[in-house]
């Protein structure tokens, strides 16, 4: 078994860079997504299309990501 | 230096019969290894295996025993470690590994995502491994810096204490890497702290930078090896993967990881934090 049709794409969900990996393992596709920075993987899924698979994930990294809160800086 | 302690996804793909070498899959995503791993590779759970349960902090001697002598490995072995997220839990286990004394350990440079980019073989199967006894020796504390310890450095400079994490958790824009839950009361970082992203450290495709780049980078913040490095980022991880870079890499001699970390200032009762 090997991962095949394996792509790497960068998106922005919310003003949040995103970096979407997809591959296939068998019969099934998996997506990752992590936050580029600092590159943590946080969301995944997996399914019987690419498609399915990364509408999943980034399903859950909106919601994941929604949750982030901005902070000021200054002191 | 380089050549001890790192090794290409070619040399893994040529050692997979090797008896002697032991590869162990070690992410952050834990369900990643069942999905299919390196052939052979056995996998390990940071949030279970590679710490004591009850208190924080990290395996305790004997579970390291018995999980390396589970996994198949004994003193003599060659362990090779890999992950996902660039390696971060594999330089977790490193860290580990060193602690307790392992003599050859090394990380699979590039991690996962290489051996997967690289469309190199998986199984997902469970390696099956003879079980062996495993002696560790007493935990290392020249390779761990503890609370009081960064509070000094504070206080005295005596070390340079380099933040890992990215420049928004740096500054306390946020406090937690997007999309991970918020682990602390407070944003900004340690007083003195010099910022240094692990993810600079990394190429593209996950392997390590040149010493020469990683050097370049260091001296950029001022981090020479001149005096003790304490580095940190919010558990342990991510400093791993600067600490396994600055004194394995780079070869400084005093470099400690700081696996209290963001965690443990971020939640103190006064504390004191820099902000930006």
């Amino acid at each position: 078994m090997k991962a095949e049709e394996y792509t790497e794409r960068h998106e922005t969900i919310d003003t949040w860079p995103i970096h979407i990996v997809t591959y296939r393992l068998g019969d099934k596709y998996y997506c990752t997504i992590d936050n580029v920075d600092p590159g943590a993987r946080f969301a995944r899924a997996e399914g019987a299309t690419r498609e399915d698979a990364e509408r999943v994930a980034l399903e859950k990294a909106q919601k994941y990501l929604r949750q982030t809160r901005r902070f000021p800086t200054a002191t | 230096m380089r050549d001890n302690v790192l090794v290409s996804t070619n040399w893994v793909a040529d050692h997979l019969e090797d008896a002697k070498v032991r590869t162990v899959e070690v992410d952050v995503d834990t369900a990643a290894y069942d999905q299919g791993h390196v052939p052979g590779a056995v996998g390990w759970n940071w949030t279970t295996q590679l710490c004591d349960t009850v208190v924080r902090d990290v395996i305790p001697k004997n579970k390291l025993e018995e999980l390396l002598g589970a996994s198949g490995i004994d003193n003599d072995t060659t362990i090779v470690l890999y992950g996902d997220n660039n390696n971060w839990f594999a330089a977790w286990a490193f860290w580990q590994l060193k602690l307790y004394g392992h003599q050859d350990v090394k990380i699979m440079d590039g991690g996962r995502k290489k051996w997967l980019a690289e469309g190199k073989e998986l199984s997902a199967d469970a390696a099956n491994t003879p079980k062996k006894t495993y002696r560790a020796k007493d935990q290392d504390d020249t390779l761990r810096a503890y609370l009081p310890e960064v509070m000094e450095a504070v206080k005295n400079t005596s070390a340079s204490l380099v933040d890992v994490r990215s420049p928004a958790e740096f500054t306390g824009e946020i406090l937690a890497p997007p999309g991970l839950p918020e682990t602390c009361q407070r944003g900004g970082h340690i007083p003195g702290a010099k910022s240094m992203p692990w993810a600079k450290l990394a190429n593209e495709d996950g392997t390590f930078k040149s010493d020469a780049e990683i050097k370049a980078l260091y001296d950029g913040v001022g981090v020479t090896g001149d005096k003790p490095i304490i580095a940190y980022c919010r558990i342990g991880e991510r400093s791993s993967h600067s600490w396994f870079a600055l004194k394995y890499l780079l070869g400084y001699k005093n470099v400690k990881n700081y696996d209290g970390s963001w965690t443990e200032w971020g939640n103190l009762v006064r504390a004191p934090v820099e902000k930006p």
